[in-house]
């Protein structure tokens, strides 16, 4: 799948039906985009502006209410046995099984795709030395900081190798200390692991440090701007983007990270 | 950083507790013995006269089988209403439809007394262990029903959508979060329908038991035996402890990764 597009969508409507109102809500709303195998992509947008909604059409946790979301070729909604072992996502939450260890936690997704049980172990705990979390294998997730369950969850979601990596804004629940390191580490990985990615963010920074391609939605979730970028754009260019995207959002989102 | 298990303040907590227990305990059966030296035996028979008694249920087979026949029917029963309560929670649970029908029946259920169901099973079937196992099933069923319910609808859905971002199977699915996830609420129902099972089956052993406890203390009401009566009581008691006992011990052990406060509430 080196060749066809990772990630389609087409023209995709996303609604949800509401209460009150005779009209139902558009989150997504004609949205249409694709992401090439390879490619690190951050889409960019102030909160409520139907970012999350999109993530979990790519997910296949929720289903277009009109229009065609292919991912690596597949309908993710209804091919959802295909997708085993192919996507691994980081939520904003860490979202750890409370009653299982960290290195079980990491475990989960191999566990799940039917890895024999020394070689998820031996895996598990590679993964978790590498997030720095070596001699913690054996603890439970409440004995562990915010910081160090979003270690354990992004483990989790590399254990499984997977084709698709999906970041629904990891870092935003992090302190900046810690979110800033973590953004950096994982940024690292991603690289490494040569995978599709897709990142979520609501901060400018995070977007042009982890995207090569920034996305920048607006409600209800559409594409007003978008930029590439490399690891050699000059700092001038940045800063072009930077304003660009600013001037596009008028101002709705925060240009560094909150304090 | 690995947390503690039991932290100091807590496990003091538990053994005062316990100590409180007993010495609240004796001073009932204190209270008794003094009342017996002023009451003939057949209103308040002395301790060592029930503790012989007592003993006596141990060292002879007969009644030692009585007693045996209701721990198993009282088992038996809670079995088989967790196996049907954990269907019907988890129909309800899936299905709306299912839900709606489901729900007033057992809240229905929930108004009848012990004592209908009595009746009704004496009417309809024949088999002595079958009719109790009814009544013990028809009067735990929407507690198991209800409380498992609860611990299924408890279920987080962040952990369900990342669960599912990995694509399980349907029993894999069942195995690594369902289960786990109303592991607390399957404790939590034993425990409370345990309670409510021992004081329904001396009723239910009255459909014509010719063995249990609950014949057992027909007997000593026929027999105006006040010592009896006391002593098949507390076997049932006894037995309620242990077995809570046991499922406080399983409870610890598999609800070890939820954090302890240090300082109780
Ligand atoms: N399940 C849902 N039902 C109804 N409305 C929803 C649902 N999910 C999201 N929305 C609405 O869609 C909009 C976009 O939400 P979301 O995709 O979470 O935004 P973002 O992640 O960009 O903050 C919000 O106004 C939200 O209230
Ligand atoms: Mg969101």
């Amino acid at each position: 799948m080196s060749e066809a597009p990772a990630i389609v969508f087409d023209a995709v409507d996303k609604r949800f039906p509401r209460s009150e109102a005779a009209e139902d809500f558009y989150a997504v709303r004609a949205l249409s985009f694709a992401v090439a195998a390879g490619e690190l992509v951050a889409i960019l947008g102030p909160t409520g502006c139907g970012k999350s909604t999109t993530f979990n059409l790519i997910a296949g946790l929720i289903r277009p209410s009109s229009g065609r979301v292919r991912v690596a070729g597949h309908d993710p909604y209804d091919e959802f046995d295909w997708f085993r072992g192919k996507i691994g996502i980081v939520f904003q939450n860490d979202r750890l099984m409370p009653w299982r260890s960290a290195l079980d936690n990491v475990a989960l997704g191999l566990e799940l795709n039917k890895v024999a049980r020394e070689e998820r172990v031996a895996i598990a705990r590679a993964w978790l030395e590498r997030l720095g979390l070596k001699g913690h294998e054996a603890d439970y997730p409440f004995a562990l900081s915010g910081g160090m369950r979003q270690r354990v969850s992004i483990a989790r979601a590399f254990a499984i190798k997977p084709a698709i990596l999906l970041g629904d804004e990891p870092f935003s629940g992090l302190d900046a200390v810690t979110g800033d390191t973590l953004r950096r580490e994982f940024v690292d990985l991603v690289r490494e692991t040569r995978c599709t990615g897709i990142f979520i963010t609501h901060s400018i920074d995070e977007a042009l440090q982890l995207g090569r391609r920034v996305l920048v939605f607006r409600r209800p979730a559409r594409i007003i701007y978008q930029a590439r970028l490399g690891p050699d754009t000059p700092a001038a260019e940045r800063e072009r983007i930077r304003s660009d995207i600013l001037h596009a959002l008028g101002g709705t989102v925060a240009t560094k990270e909150e304090p | 950083m690995a947390a503690e298990r039991v932290p100091p303040a807590r496990a003091a907590g538990h053994t005062r507790l316990r100590f409180e227990g007993v010495l609240a305990l004796a001073g009932l059966a204190l209270c008794w013995q003094i009342a017996s030296y002023f009451f003939p035996p057949f209103l308040f028979p002395s301790i060592p006269a029930i503790a012989e008694r007592f003993a006596g249920i141990f060292v002879h087979a007969a009644p030692l089988g009585d007693a045996l026949a209701t721990a198993g029917r009282i088992l038996l029963g809670l079995a088989g209403s967790f196996v049907l309560g954990s269907l019907l929670a988890l129909l309800m649970g899936r299905s709306d439809t299912f839900h709606r029908y489901a729900y007033p029946l057992l809240n229905f259920n929930q108004g009848i007394p012990a004592l209908s169901w009595v009746v009704v099973s004496i009417i309809w079937f024949r088999g002595i262990e079958f009719r109790i196992f009814f009544i013990m099933v028809m009067t735990t069923l929407p507690g198991f029903s209800f409380q498992l319910l609860d611990a299924y609808r408890a279920m987080s859905k962040d952990l369900l959508e990342m669960t599912l971002s990995f694509r399980p199977t349907r029993l894999d699915l069942l195995r690594t979060l369902v289960l786990p996830t109303v592991v607390p609420g399957i404790l939590t129902a034993w425990k409370v329908n345990l309670g409510n099972a021992a004081r329904v089956v001396v009723v239910a052993e009255l459909v014509g038991a010719t063995g249990g406890v609950g014949y057992e203390l027909l007997q000593q009401q026929q027999l105006f035996d006040m010592a009896g009566a006391i002593a098949w009581t507390i076997v049932l008691v006894v037995f309620v402890l242990v077995v809570q006992r046991v499922l406080t011990l399983i409870e610890r052990r598999q609800l070890r990764y939820r954090p302890l406060a240090e300082r109780g509430s």
